[in-house]
């Protein structure tokens, strides 16, 4: 039972984290990161759009030389830390570098997979017999996994430079 | 060795690039949005910002509660390159001019 299970991320006392994840969780990991390189690389799902948010609310024009500027830089960084991700899935011991590419990596899939789901604030009442049951289970989950990331690396902070 | 001449510099005057009132800072916007997690927000404001985790937390459910928290203030460069870290993180980051 899930709550009886090690947390699957855990902080050891020499700063690494301890990745405590099933071969099934791994494989369930792989397959979302394989299909999120490949909807990157296609760059056309509307789900994307979330990722490459508007920067000048009231300046279309700036806007768009905003986005002509970063969309490329925005891409290839997160197709690089999902590569670099799929090639740390097998470890047991991550440092908190490669962990913070996990962290961008699960909440880049989430957003897009959340946007297509269309969730809102409110959490609805699951359903096992809906059509989306399915990635309705894999949002929730990748949102378990990063609640258990964001625990362990908070450990990692330096100490707060601006506290006013 | 001789210097190379330099390019005349045309300056165009219709370029609405040029801030009409450059001393004015701008202000970077967190959103709110209903996908990202209270705690994931609270974590890469302290990462990016340096924020103590008091103060990441009281922004976080400004965000949270009023829908929106300014998170730094400066030039419109600093302003811009704050804008593309949160984006990088996945936050809805708006700038403008107040």
């Amino acid at each position: 039972m899930a709550f009886l299970e090690k947390p699957p991320f855990v902080l050891n006392n020499k700063g690494e984290i301890v990745v405590n994840l099933s071969t099934v969780e791994r494989e369930l990991l792989r397959q979302i990161f394989g299909d999120m390189r490949q909807l990157l690389l296609d760059d056309s799902d509307d789900g994307l759009k979330r990722l490459y948010p508007t920067a000048y609310h009231d300046d279309a024009e700036r806007d768009a030389g905003y986005q002509a500027l970063v969309h490329g830089e925005l891409l290839e960084g997160r197709i690089a830390a999902l590569e670099e991700v799929e090639g740390t899935l097998e470890e047991s011991i991550l440092t908190p570098e490669q962990l913070t590419l996990w962290m961008t990596s699960i909440n880049g899939a989430r957003l897009v997979l959340g946007t297509r789901l269309d969730v809102g604030e409110e959490d609805d009442l699951f359903d096992p017999d809906a059509p989306d049951a399915q990635p309705r289970i894999i949002y929730h989950h990748l949102g378990y996994l990063l609640e258990h990331v964001v625990s362990a690396l908070t450990g990692t902070l330096p100490p707060a430079t601006d506290s006013n | 060795m001789t210097a190379p001449l330099a390019e005349p510099i045309i300056i165009d005057e219709t370029d609405t690039d040029i801030d009409v009132t450059p001393d004015t800072p701008w202000v970077v916007i967190v959103w709110n949005d209903p996908i990202n997690l209270m705690s994931y927000v609270t974590f890469v404001l302290q990462k990016l910002f340096g924020f103590s985790n008091e103060k990441a937390t009281k922004l976080m459910l400004d965000v949270h509660e009023k829908g929106k928290a300014v998170v730094s203030t400066g030039p419109r460069e600093k302003a811009e390159v704050d804008v593309f870290r949160l984006h990088e993180h996945g936050l809805w980051a708006t700038m403008q001019q107040d």
